[in-house]
C-alpha cells in the first residue's frame, strides 16, 4: 500500500516540469516572430540612428562610419536649428488646436446628429486621402493664391491690406497642417464620442445640468480618451511634417522637418540630421508622456 | 384677497389648484404612429402611481413626457399647478431613475450621487450624499466607479442619484427590469419603504403586473396609447371594465353570453343554456351580448351533483381535460359542453381530493365574483403579453 503510493507521485514529478520546459520553450517560439520583426524593423534602424548621430562630422569616411561618441552633435543642432525646432513645436500645437476644435464639432456631429447618413459623412473624412498628399498640399497653393478668392475677399474687407497675401506666412502653414491632418483627429473623436450612451446625457439633463454644463461634466471627460488619441495622432507627425513648409510657406516658416531632410539630402551632413531627428523624437516622447499623466489616460499606453 | 379665494376653492374642473401632476389631453406621434393618444390622467401629490402595460403601449413615451426628453404633439402637462408642458428638462423638480441607470461611468459613486445637488448649487452637499448613500445602505461604497457595483447596488444608486433632489414626482421607469427574480423582490419592497419615508410623488412604469400590484397604491393599466383602466390594484382585479385589463392583470376565463334581463342590481345573462347573475356593479357592456368573466381561482371544482358554496351559478357537464400540479395550487383545464376549455385554480388546502384528466366534473362560482364585459373587445387581448 505504502509503496505504491510513494511511486504515483514520483511518477508525476517525472513528466511535469517536462511538460512545463517544454510549454516555456514553446513560448519563446511564438513570440520570436515578433521579436525578430521588431529586431530587423526597429531595433537595427533606431541603432542606426543613434550612432550616425554620433559620428564625427569631421572624420573621413572611413573613420566617420565608426561609433565616435560626439556627443557635440546634438549641441551644435540644437544651437544652429534651434528656431526651426521651436517652430515647429509652435506650428504643430497651433495646428493640433484647430484640428481639435474642428474635429470635436465633426465628430460629435457625425457621432450624434447625421442618423442614416453617418457613413457616408465618414467615408467623405477619409475620402481625401484617396488623393496624394503633395496634390492636396498644392491645391492648396492654389486657393491661397495671391489673386486666389480667398485673398481677394480678404483684401475687400480689409483684412489684408492692398499687398497683403496668404502664401508664405505662418498662416498658410498652420491652414495646411490643421487640413492635412484633420482626419486623424477626427477618426479617433468620433470612436469615442460615438461609443457614449446617449442615455447619460439625458441624465444629464434630468438632474439640473443645462445643455453647456452637461458638455462640460459628461461627454467632455467621456470623450477624453478619443481627445488624447487624436491630439497625439495630430501632434506627432504635424510637428516633423515639412511639406507643409515647403509648398506653403518661406524660408522664414521653415520647420524641423524641412532642415532634417535638407541636411541628409542636400548637405551630407548626416550626423547633424540624425542629431535632430533624435533630439525631436525625445523631445515629442517627453511631451506625450507628461501630457498623458497630467490628462489621465495611462489606460492608452 | 382674490388670492385667499382661489386657494380655498377645491380642486375643480381644470383649476390651476391641483398639486400633483396632471396630463390633459396628452398626444404624441412620431410620424404616422401615435404612441400616446388623448390621456388624462391625475396623479395625486404624495402617491405610490404605476403605469402598467406592454412593451410599446406608450408608456415610457409618457414618462419621458414628463421628465422632458419628449414634447408632447399636443395637450398640457402641470405639476403643483405651475404648467410644465415645454419646459425645459434641467428646469422640472423631476427626476428619473432610467431603465439602465445611466450611471456616470467616469464619477464614483459619490459623485454621481451629489451631480443634480452640485449643479443646483445647494450647499453641504457632501453631508447630504452622506445621508441618501446611508438610507440606500452603500456608504462603504462611496468611492468606487459604478462598473465595480453589482446591478442591485447600481440601482440603489440611481434611486438615491434621484431621490437626493427631492424632486416634486420621481419617475422609475423599469427600474427593476434587470435585476434577477430574487432581487426584484427585494427591491420592490425596498422602493416602497424608502417611498413611504420621504413621501414624495412616485411614478413607476413597468410591464410586471405583479411588481405594480404589490408596490403602487394606484394603477393604470395602459394599452395601444390609451388607458384602459385606473384605481387601486385590487379594485383593477376584481373588478376589470375591459378584456384586456381582465387578460393582463392575471388570467381570466371570458365566455359568451347572451343578456336576458337587467333588473335592479342583477343582471341575468343566458351562457350557453345556463342562467348565471351578475351583480350590476360589475357589469360593463351595454349590448344584448357580453363577455361572461371569472377568475380562476373564484371557480370550485367538485364531482358532478355535489352541493358546492356557490349559490346561484352552477354549470355541470365538464370534463378535466388538463391537471398541473404547482404544489400551492392545482391547475385544471376543464372543457365545457360547448366546447371550451376553462382554466380552474384550487388551492390544495387538503380537504379536496384531485381530479384526474378525463374525470366528470361539475364547476360553479358565487355570482358576485363574475363580470360583464363589452361583446366587442377582443376576448385575448392581453392574454400572451401578460404572461412574463
Amino acid at each position: 500500500m505504502a509503496s505504491t503510493a510513494g511511486a504515483a507521485p514520483v511518477a508525476v514529478a517525472d513528466v511535469e516540469p517536462d511538460t512545463g520546459r517544454r510549454r516555456g520553450l514553446t513560448g519563446y517560439l511564438l513570440i520570436l516572430p515578433g521579436v525578430l520583426w521588431l529586431v530587423l524593423f526597429f531595433v537595427v534602424p533606431f541603432y542606426s540612428l543613434v550612432a550616425t548621430s554620433l559620428y564625427d562630422p569631421a572624420g573621413s569616411d572611413f573613420r566617420g562610419y565608426e561609433m565616435t561618441y560626439h556627443f557635440q552633435n546634438y549641441w551644435t543642432a540644437l544651437q544652429e536649428y534651434w528656431t526651426p525646432l521651436v517652430r515647429s513645436l509652435v506650428y504643430g500645437g497651433i495646428a493640433t488646436l484647430f484640428c481639435l476644435v474642428l474635429g470635436y464639432v465633426l465628430a460629435y456631429a457625425i457621432a450624434f446628429k447625421t442618423g442614416r447618413w453617418k457613413n457616408l459623412m465618414l467615408v467623405l473624412v477619409i475620402a481625401p486621402f484617396f488623393t496624394s498628399f503633395l496634390v492636396r498640399t498644392l491645391s492648396w497653393k492654389l486657393i491661397l493664391a495671391d489673386d486666389g478668392f480667398v485673398v481677394d475677399f480678404l483684401q475687400t474687407v480689409h483684412l489684408l491690406g492692398e499687398d497683403g497675401r496668404l502664401l508664405a506666412t505662418p498662416v498658410a502653414v498652420v491652414a495646411g497642417l490643421t487640413y492635412n491632418f484633420l482626419p486623424f483627429m477626427v477618426l479617433p473623436l468620433y470612436a469615442s464620442i460615438d461609443k457614449i450612451d446617449h442615455r447619460l446625457i439625458e441624465a444629464s439633463s434630468d438632474l439640473y445640468a443645462n445643455p453647456f454644463v452637461g458638455f462640460w461634466k459628461v461627454t467632455w471627460p467621456l470623450s477624453l480618451p478619443g481627445v488624447v488619441s487624436g491630439t497625439l495622432l495630430t501632434f506627432i507627425p504635424a510637428v516633423g511634417d515639412y511639406i507643409n513648409a515647403q509648398l506653403l510657406g518661406s524660408p522664414n516658416q521653415r520647420m524641423i522637418g524641412s532642415v532634417i531632410q535638407s541636411q541628409f539630402t542636400d548637405a551630407n551632413n548626416y550626423p547633424i540630421a540624425a542629431a535632430l531627428s533624435m533630439i525631436l523624437m525625445l523631445l515629442i516622447l517627453a511631451m506625450v508622456l507628461v501630457y498623458i499623466r497630467k490628462a489621465g489616460t495611462e489606460e492608452l499606453l | 384677497m382674490s388670492q385667499v379665494a382661489e386657494a380655498s376653492t377645491p380642486a375643480a374642473g381644470d383649476g390651476t389648484t391641483y398639486d400633483g401632476l396632471r396630463l390633459r389631453g396628452v398626444t404624441k406621434s412620431f410620424g404616422a404612429f401615435t404612441a400616446v393618444r388623448d390621456l388624462d390622467l391625475d396623479i395625486p401629490r404624495g402617491s405610490f402611481f404605476a403605469l402598467l402595460g406592454p412593451s410599446g403601449c406608450g408608456k415610457t413615451t409618457t414618462l419621458r413626457m414628463v421628465a422632458g426628453l419628449e414634447a408632447p404633439t399636443s395637450g398640457t402637462i402641470t405639476l403643483a399647478g405651475q404648467d410644465i408642458t415645454y419646459a425645459k428638462p434641467y428646469r422640472r423638480p423631476v427626476n428619473t431613475v432610467f431603465q439602465n441607470y445611466a450611471l456616470f461611468p467616469h464619477l464614483d459613486i459619490h459623485e454621481n450621487v451629489a451631480f443634480g445637488l452640485k449643479r443646483r448649487k445647494v450647499s453641504g452637499v457632501d453631508e447630504k450624499v452622506r445621508e441618501m448613500l446611508a438610507l440606500v445602505e452603500l456608504e462603504s461604497q462611496a468611492r468606487k466607479r459604478p462598473m465595480q457595483l453589482s446591478g442591485g447596488q447600481q440601482q440603489r444608486v440611481a434611486l438615491a442619484r434621484a431621490l437626493i433632489n427631492e424632486p416634486e414626482v420621481l419617475l422609475l421607469d423599469e427600474p427593476l427590469g434587470a435585476l434577477d427574480l430574487k432581487l426584484r423582490r427585494g427591491m420592490q419592497i425596498e422602493l416602497k419603504r424608502i417611498q413611504t419615508e420621504v413621501g414624495l410623488t412616485f411614478v413607476h412604469v413597468t410591464h410586471d403586473q405583479e411588481e405594480a400590484m404589490t408596490m403602487a397604491d394606484t394603477v393604470a393599466v395602459m394599452n395601444a396609447g390609451v388607458i384602459e383602466q385606473m384605481g387601486a390594484p385590487e379594485e383593477l382585479y376584481e373588478n376589470p371594465h375591459t378584456t384586456f385589463v381582465a387578460n393582463f392583470l392575471g388570467q381570466s376565463n371570458l365566455i359568451e353570453g347572451v343578456v336576458k334581463s337587467r333588473s335592479g342590481d342583477v343582471v341575468t345573462v343566458d351562457m350557453h343554456g345556463i342562467d348565471v347573475s351578475i351583480p350590476a356593479a360589475r357589469t360593463h357592456a351595454d349590448g344584448d351580448k357580453g363577455w361572461i368573466g371569472i377568475r380562476p381561482e373564484k371557480v370550485l371544482i367538485g364531482d358532478p351533483g355535489e352541493e358546492l358554496d356557490a349559490p346561484g351559478n352552477s354549470i355541470p357537464g365538464g370534463v378535466v381535460s388538463d391537471v398541473s400540479f404547482v404544489g400551492v395550487s392545482t391547475q385544471y383545464l376543464v372543457r365545457m359542453p360547448w366546447g371550451q376549455e376553462l382554466q380552474v385554480f384550487q388551492q390544495n388546502t387538503g380537504h379536496r381530493r384531485l381530479y384526474r384528466t378525463g374525470e366528470p366534473v361539475e364547476l360553479s362560482w358565487r355570482p358576485e365574483y363574475a363580470f360583464l364585459l363589452d361583446f366587442s373587445q377582443d376576448a385575448s387581448a392581453g392574454a400572451e403579453q401578460g404572461d412574463d
